[in-house]
């Protein structure tokens, strides 16, 4: 027997699916494709200065990344080319304004995130993270975030501290209580 | 026989309390990675990594397998009671699936899914169990010729088969190559492409790129859609079970074929996502009612479901038998060997035969638990979906820190996570497949160090790669599946050629 209740989920601030497109697909392969490229010749500069050359005993320690470059430089080259050529590919859009309004949402926080764990250590940075990400993003009562996001760190803090011995950087609340 | 027997003391090793219990936390692990959106196999089994670093590599092997059979499950339970597909591989499940849901048949669809899933596993792990002795003991005569051919061979068939633009593929092989040789080259000991920064001098960690591209590249992309869900659940009798069951026997055909067509696409780098699809279209081709598929039938379960897990399963063939990986999730397996000092390889059955044989017993062992486990608790990972995706997302984040933290110690490499979880997303928006950069990162320093390990064996020339039969036929093999679009193409237009003539004359 199958018990038919249903399961639903809302999702407030979804994207809009009207909403205008901030650029096309094909002017950000173009910037994939140029960068890679620039990369490449970064790349390939620096391998020939280790040494690129072909020694009495085989490659010496440049010689493979050199060619490697060469050949991401020349696959970036086609990728450019074959834009040039074919004008109508890639036309539809990256993203639209209300997607890139919620990347950002997840984006920011998270290097914001990396940036308090180098100076209140991960687990005071974990917490505010979810805290912060659920009150504001999610729309969820306050002392649910505050709550979720304390019993998370915490459990974190005793399953790698504790338990398994895997050290995580530490701040000043850690130090407080001898960690 | 003796594949038999070391089997035998494989299940003796994996039967301690411990490890049972690791078994069962890893597949709930798995199921919940599975199930929730925005992780998948690969992620899952990257982000939990870290919980592993500090056990024995036997109970670390099994716990992360067993997350890996476990997102394998939990993919199905997403695609038929609320038509999304958990993993990329599950979107021919929701065919089918989805509309028997919708006709109140969520329960069959879910046994059969399960069931399928679980034949597919079963016949990937006895070929593992009898092949992969044989290949590894093959391959021990392997010199760094061989096995530099071995990887020209994986490289060259990800370009010559794939199915995206060349170009982009060579990129993402190119580029993953070339990060492999950052840092410290080990067979001179010169500095290569660090620019005097520090931190490169390690080289760019394989696992911190995986947690990067596969966690956070997916938090970012699942936020662009709309999140709002609808489904159904349900709840598997034994009534239901045993109704699906004893059908089966009528489906053995579609079972065989599809077993077989995921485990060959999971041992070459076919993958199964395209093991699926396939496994789906040739049952609806051969089936005497064609047009009675995507409408709820049932064997348009059986077959997506039984082809994907036989794919992910045959993956850890060449990974065990010749230290190549046949999957992005194989890859990560792969890494995690090395963080556990184990070298990957032939050497593997020799030198760690309980580590193998109790991995193989696993595979066993954990498929079967784990079949009962969903059988039994579909409803409790269903209500999983309940939990808001903003709680869930600023966890992954933080786990996925964690892990890219943990393996080396350094504050840097959550850095290079973040930007590799930008490089991702971009990769994905425009169409540049992450699969072949990941297999050139894992196995880019191996493949440099075989090379001129042949190099200095034969005094720097290149013809020893021909030197003998088997080298020769492996390296020719390369290059003939480098260039397979172009050569097909010609056979095409030789045999139109030869066509009229052979009718004229």
């Amino acid at each position: 027997m199958s018990s038919e209740t249903e399961i639903a989920v809302e999702d407030p601030t979804a994207p809009a699916e009207d909403s205008p497109p901030v650029t096309s697909t094909r002017v950000v392969e173009i910037a994939v494709y140029l960068v890679l490229g620039l990369l490449a010749l970064l790349l390939a500069f620096d391998n020939w200065r280790t040494g690129m050359g072909w020694a009495s005993d085989g490659p010496q320690a440049g010689y493979f990344s050199f060619y490697l470059s060469v050949i991401l430089a020349g696959a970036s080259l086609y990728g450019l080319g074959s834009m040039a050529f074919n004008p109508s590919e890639g036309r539809e859009p990256f993203v639209t304004r209300d997607q890139l309004r919620r990347v950002m949402q997840v984006f920011v926080p998270t290097l914001l995130f990396c940036f308090f764990t180098q100076w209140l250590g991960l687990y005071v940075a974990s917490f505010l993270l979810i805290a912060s990400f659920m009150w504001m993003v999610g729309r969820i009562a306050l002392w649910k975030s505050l709550l979720t996001s304390f019993v998370f760190s915490m459990v974190m803090f005793v399953t790698f501290e504790i338990a398994f011995d895997v050290i995580m950087p530490k701040g000043p609340v850690e130090a407080l209580f001898g960690y | 026989m003796e594949a038999f027997s070391l089997l035998v003391h494989g299940f003796a090793v994996l039967l301690t309390w411990k490890t049972l219990a690791l078994m069962m936390v890893g597949l709930v692990l798995g199921i919940f990675v599975g199930v929730l959106p925005g992780l998948g196999g690969p992620n899952g089994v990257a982000i939990l990594l870290p919980l592993t670093f500090t056990m024995d590599p036997t109970s670390a092997i099994v716990m992360l397998s067993c997350i890996y059979w476990g997102a394998l499950f939990g993919g199905a339970i997403t695609s038929i009671l609320f038509n999304i597909p958990g993993e990329a591989w599950s979107v021919a499940t929701t065919f089918d699936g989805y509309p028997m849901a919708q006709q109140g048949q969520a329960a069959e669809a879910l046994t059969a899914a399960f069931t399928s899933s679980f034949i597919g596993s079963l016949f990937a792990v006895l070929l593992i169990t009898f092949l992969a002795p044989g290949i590894a003991s093959f391959a021990l005569q392997f010199g760094p010729p061989e096995f530099f051919a071995v990887y020209l061979l994986t490289f060259c068939s990800f370009v010559g088969l794939g199915r995206e633009a060349k170009h982009k593929t060579i990129i993402s092989m190119a580029l993953g190559l070339l990060l492999a040789g950052v840092g410290m080259d080990t067979v001179s000991g010169q500095l290569r492409m660090t620019f005097g920064f520090s931190d490169l001098l390690r080289g760019i960690n394989f696992l911190v790129a995986v947690i990067g591209l596969f966690g956070i590249s997916e938090i970012l992309l699942t936020m662009e859609e709309r999140l709002a869900l609808r489904g159904h659940s349900a709840r598997i009798s034994l009534h239901v079970l045993w109704n699906v069951w004893k059908d089966l026997p009528r489906y053995w055909v579609t079972l065989l074929r599809s077993s077989a067509i995921g485990a060959w696409l999971g041992i070459t780098p076919g993958g199964a996502i395209a093991a699926s699809f396939m496994g789906y279209n040739l049952a609806k081709r051969f089936s005497k009612d064609p047009e009675s598929f995507g409408k709820g039938r049932i064997e348009g379960v059986f077959a997506p479901e039984t082809a994907a897990h036989a794919s992910g399963t045959a993956a850890l063939l060449p990974m065990l038998a010749l230290g190549i990986p046949g999957s992005g999730t194989a890859a990560i397996l792969l890494g995690g060997l090395m963080v556990w000092g184990l070298n990957p390889g032939p050497l593997l059955f020799v030198e760690h035969k309980d580590f193998v044989w109790g991995l193989i017993a696993s595979m066993y062992l954990g498929n079967i638990v784990g079949l009962v486990m969903v059988l039994t608790t579909v409803p409790v990972f269903a209500a999983v979906l309940r939990v808001p995706f903003a709680a869930i997302a600023p966890m992954i984040v933080v786990s996925c820190a964690i892990g890219a933290y943990a393996i080396q110690n350094a504050m840097f490499d959550i850095w290079l996570m973040l930007l590799f979880g930008v490089v991702g997303y971009v990769f994905k928006k425009v169409g540049i497949p992450l699969a072949p950069f990941t297999l050139a990162l894992v196995l880019g320093s191996r493949a440099e160090d075989a090379f001129r390990l042949a190099m200095i064996g034969s005094g720097g020339d290149l013809r020893v790669f021909w030197s003998n039969g088997l080298v020769g036929s492996i390296t020719t093999l390369a290059f003939v599946l480098l260039f397979w679009p172009v050569i097909s193409k010609a056979f095409g237009r030789v045999s139109e050629l030869l066509q009229p003539a052979k009718r004229t004359g």
